[in-house]
């Protein structure tokens, strides 16, 4: 292989050379042109630069533009209110703990079958045909639009599986919606954790089960939290699934158990932003400012959750 | 007690109610306290109405969980076809279809009246030519097929500026009323819109451009009163526009009736009865509170006739 390949090359290289305008070795025609490429790299950094004060610039006015409107409306009354047709009584309680409640099931479930599959799959499923099919299907599954999980979850737990609409069906179906995203997080992580580790317990007479518990899984956990950090923000934020399965735009209680009915948070904000009445428009820039809020508290405990595991390992 | 309870309902603003509340207390015959849930679903349209009925009705049995869901008028009556929900909101009436499903699931059902809404067709302000339309161009412009592009094709005397249309999208109640109403024939009509189905979006869109025309339900005129012109319809020789004496008497052309429809099935259960009772003695009211055009006191009181006799009728069964 190498003795039939290694004559071409000098022809090859000679090509290349003359391609650049006769350049020999003993003719060198390399021009250092720092100048102009200086110039090149500050043009580059310049459209980077751009385009991540662009995104950033976007971010802002919404942001400026939400506080500003929904600020003067973000009181105690407004948090410990429930929804009301005169706006200055109108209050989001119950889609605040709709939400934690959809939270809560969404990651108790996602995160049991997330991480499970993704073991599984990177760990000790055998590397054959069916479980290949498996992966890409995973994959395709992450990019579909969650309306189409909304019917999902509308004929399996809402109607089949007779849930009705409880928060219990909303956070099986948010949880579908976000597991493949969980997996391909989880499975990446695991991807990282050097094979030393795998190999060094099953030395020491460590099952695979062991290994995987006691060393792969908390290597890998830092990248597997923050998948889950990331698609837990998708799941709170979502409207149109939980639409779909019918999740209620008016409710004036809290639900106490699993099977009861809910609102959620993106659920009021849509609602208000469809109102007649100017006043619910900045109802609903409050309810965004919550619904930031909620989403901020979440990553935040990630992150420490995080950053502890990381104190724990050293 | 009594007293203080009443009260408390007078200080709240309900006069309306007290009758009620006072009489039962949200007790069933034998002195029980009612609990349970009352379920409805269905039109963004009578969301504001409903949700407005619930809230006070919920100060009065604070037991019964009344919901209110937000699927559309279509989205509602899938719901209550099947049997899921007690009462269906509907910004139109029921269609054949539907009403099979519900012949073949056995459900019983009652139409309520609610209020009154009036489809207003809305120019911006700064539009100055149009102050009034026949309902015949009205046609021609929305019609399917339709070639339309500038007002001097309408009428010669308009300005030649295109026209920007706007409207509901599909699965709205309104687009089904409109196009019924306008073209004599449901869901016809030309689709090179802008259609969406948050009247916001509408509001925000005709209000921008002066040779925009659009067309929604009355609560999001009478909001948007500072920035948008209703306009007149020319319809078998007289000429209306959108107020709330001329939707409430019917002579605008484009008024509609809100409704509700009962799972008759459902009002064995005192909470069901207990809650219509209140819907019908509280509507129009209410729904004038929130921006809507309430049908005239003989209408509810009808209904409510109507609707006592069905309850007893059960009862004897």
């Amino acid at each position: 292989m190498s003795q039939a390949s290694s004559p071409t090359v000098p022809v090859v290289a000679s090509k290349n050379q003359k391609n650049r305008g006769g350049e020999t070795l003993e003719n060198p025609k390399f021009i250092p042109n720092h100048s102009g490429r200086r110039m090149r790299e500050y043009a580059f950094r310049a459209v980077i630069v751009s385009a991540t004060l662009a995104a950033l610039f976007i971010l802002i006015v919404l942001t400026v533009n939400v506080f500003k409107q929904g600020l003067p409306w973000l009181d105690q009354q407004f948090l410990t209110s429930f929804p009301s047709r005169f706006p200055e009584r109108a209050g989001i309680k119950s889609a605040i703990w709709g939400s934690v409640w959809l939270g809560g099931f969404t990651l108790l479930f996602s995160v049991f079958f997330g991480v499970g599959a993704a073991l599984y799959l990177e760990e000790l499923a055998p590397k054959n045909r069916i479980n290949r099919i498996l992966e890409v299907n995973i994959s395709t599954l992450a990019g579909v639009p969650s309306i189409i999980y909304g019917m999902l979850g509308l004929t399996l737990f809402v109607r089949i599986m007779a849930f009705e609409r409880s928060v219990l069906a909303g956070g099986l179906t948010l949880s579908l919606l976000i597991m493949p995203v969980i997996i391909i997080a989880t499975r990446e992580a695991l991807k990282c954790v050097p094979d030393d580790i795998r190999l060094g317990a099953a030395a020491l007479g460590a099952t695979k089960w062991q290994a995987v518990r006691d060393h792969v899984l908390p290597a890998a956990m830092p990248g597997v939290l923050t998948g889950i950090i990331l698609a837990m923000a998708r799941a709170v934020g979502e409207a149109a699934p939980l639409i779909m399965i019918g999740a209620l735009s008016y409710v004036a209680f809290v639900p106490e158990s699993a099977f009861d009915a809910f609102t959620a948070l993106p659920i009021q904000i849509f609602n208000w932003t469809s109102r007649p009445k100017e006043e619910f428009h900045a109802l609903a820039a409050a309810g965004i400012i919550v619904l930031l809020g909620f989403l901020l508290v979440c990553n935040s405990i990630a992150i420490l959750l995080r950053l502890k595991w990381k104190d724990h390992r050293r | 007690m009594k007293i203080i309870k009443i009260a408390a309902l007078l200080a709240s603003g309900l006069s309306a109610t007290v009758s009620f509340a006072a009489k039962d207390g949200c007790k069933t015959p034998d002195g029980k306290e009612i609990r349970g849930a009352v379920k409805m679903d269905g039109s963004s349209t009578v969301f504001p109405v409903a949700e407005a009925i619930a809230e006070e009705f919920q100060k009065v049995c604070p037991r019964v969980r009344v919901t209110v869901g937000l699927s559309g008028t279509g989205g509602g009556f899938k719901k209550f076809t099947s049997g899921e929900i007690d009462i269906s909101n509907a910004s139109r009436s029921i269609k054949p279809k539907e009403k099979a499903a519900t012949e073949k699931n056995k459900i019983k059902y009652m139409k309520l009246p609610v209020a009154f809404d009036g489809i207003s067709v809305i120019v911006s302000k700064k539009n100055t030519f149009l102050k009034e339309i026949a309902m015949e161009d009205l046609k021609r412009i929305w019609e399917p097929g339709s070639k339309i592009k500038y007002w001097n094709e309408v009428d010669p005397k308009l300005p030649k500026k295109e026209i920007k249309l706007y409207g509901p999208g599909a699965d709205s109640g309104t687009f089904d009323f409109f196009t019924e109403e306008v073209m004599g024939v449901s869901r016809a009509s030309r689709s090179d819109y802008v259609a969406s189905e948050d009247d916001n979006v509408l509001v925000r869109g005709v209000k921008a451009s002066d040779a925009a025309l659009g067309y929604f339900g009355y609560a999001y005129y009478i909001e948007n009163k500072s920035t948008l012109n209703s306009v007149k319809i020319k319809y078998k020789g007289k000429t209306t526009g959108p107020t709330f004496e001329t939707i409430q008497d019917g002579s605008y052309p484009l008024a509609r009736p809100l409704l509700v429809y009962l799972n008759v099935g459902s009002a064995k259960r005192p909470e069901v009865q207990a809650f219509v009772d209140f819907f019908l003695k509280n509507a129009g009211k209410l729904s004038k509170e929130v921006g809507y055009i309430p049908l005239p006191k003989e209408t509810y009181e009808k209904a409510l006739a109507e609707f006592e006799k069905t309850v007893k009728n059960m009862q004897t069964h």
